[in-house]
């Protein structure tokens, strides 16, 4: 059977970490480069004696997520300790949540080529990150760095429902757009702040039965976890088709490669011997605590990207990218009460206000310009007063200035002339003195017309209002 | 419920012990007593009985976000076998 014949069934589990202060049991900072081991204490070290301290903002994060990805909030949940030997976990075990978790059976909306696709949430826990293993590249040793050794982490499992890359890809991509917005994570994969790793199984289309899974690791881009899912799934399908079985296995994402690898140190592993967490009491949320969460919830991607279609009449290809993050959406909004078109506006945004952006590098929140000069600048292009091309200039003064619009295309002599009289003295003169062109265009060489305009502005340095222009010269060769 | 050697050796290995034959033999036998007598208290019915995780009644208590001062990396790592720098050093990992 070709691979066609088959019908792969993708799960992912995101580790993000929370963008708390402290670390989950201890004061220690969680900022993200420090000297090695300089964010640690006799608590993240597991030293004996010391007893963890549950960070509050934590449980606050795992409600705002749960809500925003519609779980239930369960009022109890428990600690429970993973035992495993490695290098990076101080403790020989990770205090995480097995059986009860904190949120269960939540849902994400994405975007298929058929349609929206909801794609269940089986559960978030809370739990503590493990330290960071360098392989010292000169001799036979590793360095243990425990800085992130407790760094709080929520995992989010999803239930099988993804059936191709294509959709892993759009979940892990809204799965990062929601907590980002809910200001949770920073969604940086590159710096494995967000993680993924996919668990895929094939079966014959038709089937009902899922195939034997294996777990992908180290799928620390957009890109890799398309293509590791992709060559796992080609990868199953021979071992079948030459008559071999799927083994459930851990396997590494080889970026080199482009292949996937067992990673067989990791099996025996897999009998973690979980019990509660003896130093920590049950969790207990409030109501009042789920209530006052779900009210201070902000409006979700998805839902601002509806809006911004209904409310601003935008395409869905402009609303996805205004809307992609919050504050950039948030500007958008702003411009928008100043400014009546909103396509047009969308435009700017997309184009020329995006360029900049990435150009120089700034972020929205250190722009110089307010939404009314915005608004003031495209106003000044919708009556003439500069051309849509000086305006681009215009704006980028702005960005890198300041400087109110008006002042710059003052100071830059940028203003259009708009005078018709003014306009109406240069295209005289230019069709005077090419009698001859002038004579060829009213005998049926219409494409001429483009060479008076070219005299024209030439003429007026680039000023001349294009629409008063053109028409003009309609209107005097007797068009 | 006797406990088998392989069942003992599994539990050793995934704990990191090294077990002579005949200290297998002994934890085989005290195992399985062990799991004897919670084999007993299962008889029990308890079907009206919530499942206790824990021994206490204490509320779970929570801290404020706001960070400590740590330790000095030099104290951190004062009990360190082996060290490189600021880091700990352990026998290379392979994966």
């Amino acid at each position: 059977m070709p691979v066609s014949d088959f019908q792969p069934v993708i799960g992912l589990e995101v580790h993000a970490q929370l963008l708390t202060q402290s670390k989950i049991f201890c004061g220690c900072s969680t900022a993200f480069g420090a000297e090695p081991n300089r964010n640690t204490c006799p608590v993240c070290l597991g030293m004996p004696g010391v007893l963890p301290v549950l960070n509050q903002r934590v449980v606050e994060f795992a409600v705002r997520t749960g809500l925003a990805l519609e779980c239930t909030v369960k009022k109890t949940s428990v600690w429970s300790r993973k035992n495993y030997f490695y290098p990076d976990l101080p403790k020989g075990y990770q205090i995480t949540q097995y059986d009860q978790p904190i949120c269960e059976h939540g849902r994400l909306v994405i975007d298929t080529p058929q349609g929206e696709k909801v794609i269940r949430v089986r559960r978030i826990h809370m739990e503590e990150d493990a330290g960071k293993n360098v392989h010292d590249a000169s001799g036979g040793q590793s360095l243990v760095d425990l800085n992130r050794a407790g760094v709080p982490l929520l995992e989010i499992v999803s239930e099988p429902d993804l059936r191709d890359a294509d959709e892993a890809v759009e979940y892990l991509k809204a799965m990062r757009d929601v907590l980002v917005y809910l200001g949770v994570n920073d969604g940086n994969l590159e710096e494995g702040s967000f993680r993924c790793d996919a668990n895929v199984s094939v079966m014959p289309k038709g089937s009902s039965t899922y195939g034997q899974r294996c777990e992908l690791k180290n799928l620390n881009s957009f890109r890799f976890l398309k293509q590791a899912i992709e060559y796992e799934i080609s990868r199953q399908v021979d071992v079948i088709e030459s008559g071999g079985k799927v083994d459930q296995e851990t396997r590494l994402w080889d970026v080199n490669k482009g292949v996937t690898r067992s990673m067989r140190s990791k099996e025996e592993a897999h009998d973690y011997r979980y019990f509660p967490e003896p130093d920590l009491p049950p969790l207990h949320v409030s109501d009042a605590a789920i209530d006052a969460a779900a009210k201070a919830l902000p409006e979700l991607p998805r839902a601002k990207l509806t809006r911004f279609t209904s409310q601003y009449g935008l395409p869905a290809y402009d609303a996805r990218i205004l809307t992609a993050e919050r504050p950039l959406a948030d500007f958008f909004e702003a411009c928008a009460a100043h400014y009546a078109d909103a396509k047009k506006l969308s435009n700017w945004f997309l184009g020329e206000l995006m360029r900049l952006l990435k150009e120089e590098g700034t972020p929205l929140s250190a722009l110089r310009f307010t939404p009314a000069q915005l608004a003031e600048l495209l106003g000044a292009v919708d009556k003439g007063t500069v051309s849509a091309n000086a305006g681009k200039d215009v704006l980028g003064e702005m960005f890198r200035t300041g400087k109110a619009p008006a002042d710059i295309i003052a100071e830059k002599g940028l203003a259009q002339v708009s005078d018709t009289g003014a306009i109406e003295a240069v295209v005289d003169d230019i069709l005077a003195k090419n009698a001859g062109e002038v004579e060829k265009y009213r005998a049926g060489k219409k494409q001429v017309f483009g060479f008076f305009v070219g005299q024209v502005m030439r003429a007026m340095k680039g000023k001349g209002n294009p629409t008063l222009v053109n028409d003009l010269l309609k209107k005097k060769l007797g068009d | 419920m006797a406990l088998t050697l392989e069942q003992v050796r599994h539990v050793a290995t995934l704990a990191r012990l090294a077990l002579t034959p005949e200290e297998e033999q002994r934890f085989s036998t005290q195992l399985s007593a062990v799991l004897d007598a919670v084999a007993q208290l299962q008889s029990l019915d308890v079907e009206a009985v919530e499942p206790t995780s824990h021994a206490t009644l204490a509320e779970s208590l929570l801290r404020e976000d706001v960070t400590r001062p740590s330790l000095p990396p030099e104290k951190s790592l004062a009990n360190a076998p082996a060290k490189s720098g600021t880091s700990f050093a352990v026998p290379k990992i392979i994966e």
